[in-house]
């Protein structure tokens, strides 16, 4: 286990320097010069020559990346542009609420989402499997600001029931918290439990297709144990992965979802940057959130190992 | 298959139920309630992104400026420089010598006192930065702390704008610092916000792009006139105040109906046309604006007057007005350069502007430029939705008149930086740029820096003629105010003769709050949160 | 990371792709799968409404009138007006030429250079093993992220966006291609013909490329839908297409300021979004049914 847990551990140094070699090379793919980009619209000359300097951007380019990523590994994302503060402690301070989002939207969503995969992969080929898997295509078809506002007007706006825009922290007590989460994460969560209701129903199907079930119902087990106790069991390993993979798609919606919904985040501290066309705010968010990703991704890999002992082996 | 549907739904939901119980239970545990009644919300019109207004001029930085600092001297709705933290002043019979006291009962969020040395140190640096400040500054020889309470300004030439100059609201305002952190050099920012106005700055609470607090300054001790305009006594009747930046006007709009926040300080026209009548919602006229279509006057064919004179007939201001603004009622047609309603309101020389396009005698001015039919770029802010329409509106009107037209889009940042370009078009230079000012700065040919036609210093565009410039100094010199109509009639006709910009027309900005919300004063340039209070 | 096509179709399982038949036998059986026709429909109707806007449209979707602005729709204007008074029916149909040819342009840059790579990659061993960590590395960073990104810093403009959003889902189709390859080149009859003699490119031309075919055909389905749905993304956040010309995605940014009093801005130019995404997600869904007998077993 210790073994395959390191095995992996190396496996994402690759990546990471692969994200860092791009995230990097952003700033050079600009066509006027990466001292002018990151130092801003409003900067003097004199301003530009000192970030040239700083960066050393006169040096040979695999130099200046050596001494980057050395800044990037000692936690120093550069300064915002705009706010002229350091990279990281913005994303820090933002950290929360994105957080936070994120949580209550996996836990929407698979709430949502296995049970729907489940039932259409049970009833498969049935008027409700139909109806269920058009939906959930439709799910991921529909832009997720138009959910957003269709939200807000309805349930904020018309039945009152819930908050407009904004982020409660859990300090504030436990209902601003959720309330003002509800919205946002069924926004955010609609595509994500599309994504997982799609993988679960194909996964059950595979499973419900072989042997062991068929002899589990042959025993007489009741359905429910028989779909439950074993056929999503043996299909949890892709739903897993997916609820992995698909945060890539969490991470993408979380720009559009705080920005619609007024949440201090990350995803708006994104947004109001690329307005601002703050580079380096730009680049750090990118390198966090990968970061993120692959993190997420190797714990769902290690998930496998506790759902089937036999990947060990097999990876 | 058989089964039955709900009792699958139910064990996987008793599983799923199981974990988040847990979660919701550690939750509860942990959460204390918060009272939060005496709080005034309100969604500002940029995010707060510098705390020097001595630094910047941007206006929700002067708005920050308003909240923690004071100034000596504020304008009433009558436009007279009224004392604030001065108890009051005196001139010599020669008017060279000012001698101004200060009040009783000032102090900084610190404790310490405010004296003459804060205001000293702080006017010094000011008037490195402010306009007004700088005009102040060449005409005076000495300024000193004659004792705590007492400043002393010697003239070397008498200038009749000391007092407006003191009570400048925009621009950089004249606030007071303590003197160490005045003594910051006037090109760096400073990193004390120690002030000395009704509200304490909550830096720790500050979360940039999302949300600024402020907190009643307990010890302030507000002047016993009533508040009016920009004076008066700066009562404070909330103990905190929130500043949220929300960049969507769609979920601000929302989030005003549900009663979330209490004040929207700048409120697109046509939402505002849309609330008005909203159940809980008060929408009032803000500030006015005066439009500027600003030709660059180094580039062919604006640097032919016969080509910017063609823009005074390609202008319908109506038209303009109600495809950027919409409701007649937020605007209206105004060829004054000097603004309607203001002191120097005039219909001299006006030309086109106010009638209906005359597209054939554009295209004739145009033609007797020596225009090539190389395209004349304009600079679009798509971010801005009344720009955009303004840009897109001048684009389509050159169309007609036979122009070729490079509309490019851009942010108004960008378009920021884009605009400084002297160089020609080709090498990422512009003809046309779109915007407005400030209705009260565009009233007078002093602060009307659109109007100024002092070459490579006037604002972008630069417009150069003599003329111009010889009646705007003319009219800062003379202070006879029948004599400074005249001038400004003047003015005026030369304008429209060489055109530094087109005007196209006034229009007022909108603000809203919910009905529970009185005191807040109204018409201010900046916004203001002193005087303002929640009904029982 | 593990050999998985991205999140958005994982549920394309392209690994084991064995030949199946010719594409026009596929695209016959394909007539006669009840969602495949209707996507199909549903897109041909939304192309066509986009190709024929120019006789469509009487407005001009460029033109402001003032006097007109905000109308809801009506005769005058089936979709009423936006804020500029500009008619909003004119301006969604021609806003599909450019959302569409954002959408195609994306798969087809995204399928030949993944095809090119993947290509490369499953022949060069050494090649294979730099390609793939290059392709893991674009993988790891979310792809709408990566997409502002690129689009923020490079600049405005048709191709800088569609460059944009192709760059992130170039990886899946390298997968996929070199999937096939990899699969293909342990077969016995490509073995064969190797071992025959069969020149490199021979084999490329007569085995290898027709078995990517099917494949690459469901990847470019998907990258079309979600090219146009993040195109309405970008637009949304203000890093899109400059709003000279109407796109999907920029009329809308142009409408959110005005949701509450004018949703018809919003409203219908993001149908036509759902249902150009949703056509092309149904194609996809049923060729991959077909093209992958693994799946089609199962679903």
């Amino acid at each position: 286990m210790l073994r395959y847990l390191v095995q992996r551990l190396m496996a994402t140094i690759p990546v990471m320097g692969v994200v860092a070699i791009i995230v990097f090379g952003l700033i050079h793919l600009s066509p006027t010069d990466p001292a002018a980009v990151i130092a801003g619209d409003y900067a003097t000359p004199a301003h530009v020559a000192e970030i040239r300097e700083q960066l050393q951007l006169d040096r040979p380019i695999p130099e200046q990346f050596l001494a980057w990523i050395g800044q990037v590994l000692s936690g120093d994302l550069g300064d915002s542009i705009f706010s002229e503060r350091p990279v990281l402690q913005l994303i820090m301070a933002r950290l929360e609420p994105t957080v936070s989002l994120a949580l209550m939207t996996i836990l929407v969503a698979v709430t949502i989402a296995v049970p729907i995969g489940v039932v259409a992969a049970w009833q498969a080929r049935t008027l409700l499997d139909r109806a269920l898997m058009l939906l959930a295509t439709l799910g991921i078809s529909v832009p997720a600001f138009w959910i957003g506002y269709l939200l807000i007007f309805s349930v904020a706006l018309d039945l009152g029931w819930l908050p407009v825009q904004g982020y409660a922290s859990l300090s504030e007590g436990l209902w601003p918290f959720l309330s003002h989460l509800i919205l946002p994460s069924v926004t955010l969560g609609t595509a994500y439990a599309a994504l997982i209701a799609r993988i679960t129903r194909a996964s059950m199907l595979e499973v419900l297709g072989q042997d062991f079930i068929r002899t589990a119902r042959a025993k007489g087990l009741p359905m429910r144990k028989v779909l439950i106790g074993h056929a999503l069991r043996a299909a949890a390993i892709p739903i897993v992965t997916v609820i992995g993979l698909g945060f890539a798609l969490l991470i993408g919606g979380v720009v559009i979802t705080e920005s619609v919904f007024a949440i201090p985040g990350i995803g708006r501290l994104t947004v109001d940057s690329i307005q601002r066309k703050d580079i380096p705010v730009i680049q750090g968010v990118l390198l966090v959130f990968s970061a993120v990703y692959v993190i997420v991704n190797l714990l769902v890999d290690l998930l496998y190992t506790l759902l089937d002992p036999r990947i060990r082996y097999a990876a | 298959m058989t089964g039955n549907v709900t009792s699958v739904l139910g064990t996987l939901g008793r599983r799923l139920g199981a974990v988040s119980g847990l979660a919701l239970a550690g939750a509860l545990a942990a959460a204390p309630v918060l009272a939060q009644d005496e709080t005034l919300r309100v969604v500002i019109h940029a995010d707060l992104r510098n705390l020097d207004p001595i630094w910047t001029t941007a206006g929700i930085t002067l708005a920050h400026g308003y909240m923690i600092y004071d100034k000596l001297y504020e304008f009433d709705s009558a436009g007279v420089p009224q004392p604030q933290m001065a108890e009051g002043h005196t001139v010599s019979e020669d008017g060279l010598v000012w001698t101004i006291t200060l009040r009783d009962g000032l102090s900084f969020h610190d404790g310490d006192p405010v004296t003459a040395q804060d205001v000293v140190a702080s006017l010094e640096r000011w008037w490195q930065r402010d306009g007004m400040g700088q005009t102040l500054a060449g005409v005076t020889e000495s300024l000193e702390a004659v004792d705590d309470a007492t400043i002393r300004i010697t003239l070397s030439e008498p200038f009749g704008l000391v007092l407006d100059a003191l009570a400048g609201v925009r621009g950089n305002p004249p606030f007071i610092m303590p003197a160490d952190v005045a003594a910051t050099p006037a090109d760096e920012q400073i990193s004390d916000y120690t002030g000395s106005g009704p509200y304490v700055f909550l830096a720790d609470a500050w979360e940039p792009g999302s949300t600024v607090v402020y907190e009643r300054f307990a010890d302030y001790v507000p002047r016993d006139e009533p508040a009016d305009f920009m004076s008066g006594g700066k009562v404070v009747n909330f103990d905190r105040v929130e500043w949220v930046y929300i960049p969507d006007s769609t979920t601000t709009m929302a989030s005003l109906m549900a009663g979330e926040v209490d004040i929207w300080e700048l409120v697109p026209p046509d939402l505002a046309v849309a609330m008005e009548g909203s159940p809980g919602i008060v929408v009032e006229r803000g500030a006015y604006s005066h439009g500027v279509i600003r030709p660059n006057h180094l580039n062919p064919p604006f640097d032919q007057p016969e080509a910017r004179q063609a823009l005074l007939h390609l202008v319908d201001q109506s038209d303009v007005l109600a495809a950027a603004i919409g409701d007649q009622a937020l605007w209206q047609e105004c060829a004054a350069y000097l603004t309607c309603g203001g002191p120097y309101e005039s219909d001299a020389g006006v030309v086109g502007v106010v009638e209906e396009a005359d597209i054939a005698r554009a295209a004739e001015l145009l033609e007797a430029s020596g225009y090539d039919g190389s395209p004349i770029v304009i600079l679009d802010p798509t971010d801005l939705p009344d720009l955009h329409a303004v840009a897109l509106y001048v684009g389509q009107q050159l169309r007609a008149a036979g122009a070729t037209v490079d509309v490019q889009a851009m942010d108004w940042s960008t378009l920021t930086s884009r605009r400084t370009s002297t160089s020609p078009v080709s090498e990422g230079g512009w003809n046309i740029l779109v915007t407005y000012t400030g209705g009260l700065e565009a009233a007078s040919p002093l602060t009307n820096i659109t109007l100024a036609a002092n070459c490579e210093n006037a604002w972008f565009g630069w417009p150069c003629d003599q003329e111009i410039e010889d009646l705007r100094s003319a009219w800062r010199t003379e202070s006879d105010v029948e004599a400074r109509r005249e001038i400004a009639e003047a003015l005026q006709e030369r304008a429209y003769e060489v055109v530094p910009y087109v005007p196209y027309g006034q229009f007022f900005t909108s603000r809203a709050h919910r009905d529970d919300i009185t005191g807040y004063i109204p018409g201010t340039p900046i916004s203001v949160y002193w005087n303002v209070d929640r009904a029982e | 990371m593990r050999s998985l096509p991205r999140a958005f179709r994982t549920d394309a399982q392209t690994s084991a792709v064995k030949p199946t038949g010719t594409f026009a036998t596929t695209l016959s059986r394909l007539w006669r799968n009840p969602t495949a026709s209707f996507g199909a429909a549903l897109l041909v109707l939304l192309a066509g409404s986009a190709v024929l806007a120019p006789l469509l449209a009487l407005h001009d979707p460029l033109a402001l009138v003032p006097a007109e602005r905000l109308r809801a729709p009506s005769h005058a204007h089936l979709f009423g007006t936006d804020m500029l008074g500009r008619d909003l029916y004119a301006r969604v149909l021609h806003g599909g030429r450019l959302s569409l040819t954002v959408g195609i342009l994306t798969a087809v840059i995204c399928s030949l250079i993944g095809l090119a790579i993947g290509l490369v990659a499953g022949f060069s061993r050494l090649a294979d093993a730099l390609i793939m960590r290059v392709m893991d590395g674009i993988m790891a960073i979310p792809g709408i992220l990566l997409a502002i990104a690129l689009a923020t810093i490079v600049g405005g403009g048709v191709s800088t966006i569609v460059l944009a959003i192709a760059v992130p889902e170039i990886p899946v189709v390298v997968r996929v291609v070199r999937g096939v390859v990899l699969t293909l080149r342990e077969q016995t009859y490509v073995e064969a013909a190797r071992s025959l003699g069969t020149r490199p490119g021979r084999i490329l031309i007569r085995h290898i490329l027709p078995n990517s075919l099917a494949p690459l055909v469901v990847q470019a389905t998907y990258i079309c839908g979600l090219a146009i749905l993040i195109e309405a993304y970008l637009s949304f956040l203000g890093a899109g297409i400059p709003p000279e010309f109407p796109s999907w995605g920029n009329i809308m940014a142009e409408g959110r300021g005005f949701v509450l009093i004018a949703e018809w801005i919003i409203l219908i130019p993001g149908a036509f979004v759902a249902a150009t995404v949703l056509a092309l997600n149904l194609l996809g869904d049923a060729l991959r049914d077909m093209l992958d007998p693994r799946t089609r077993r199962t679903l």
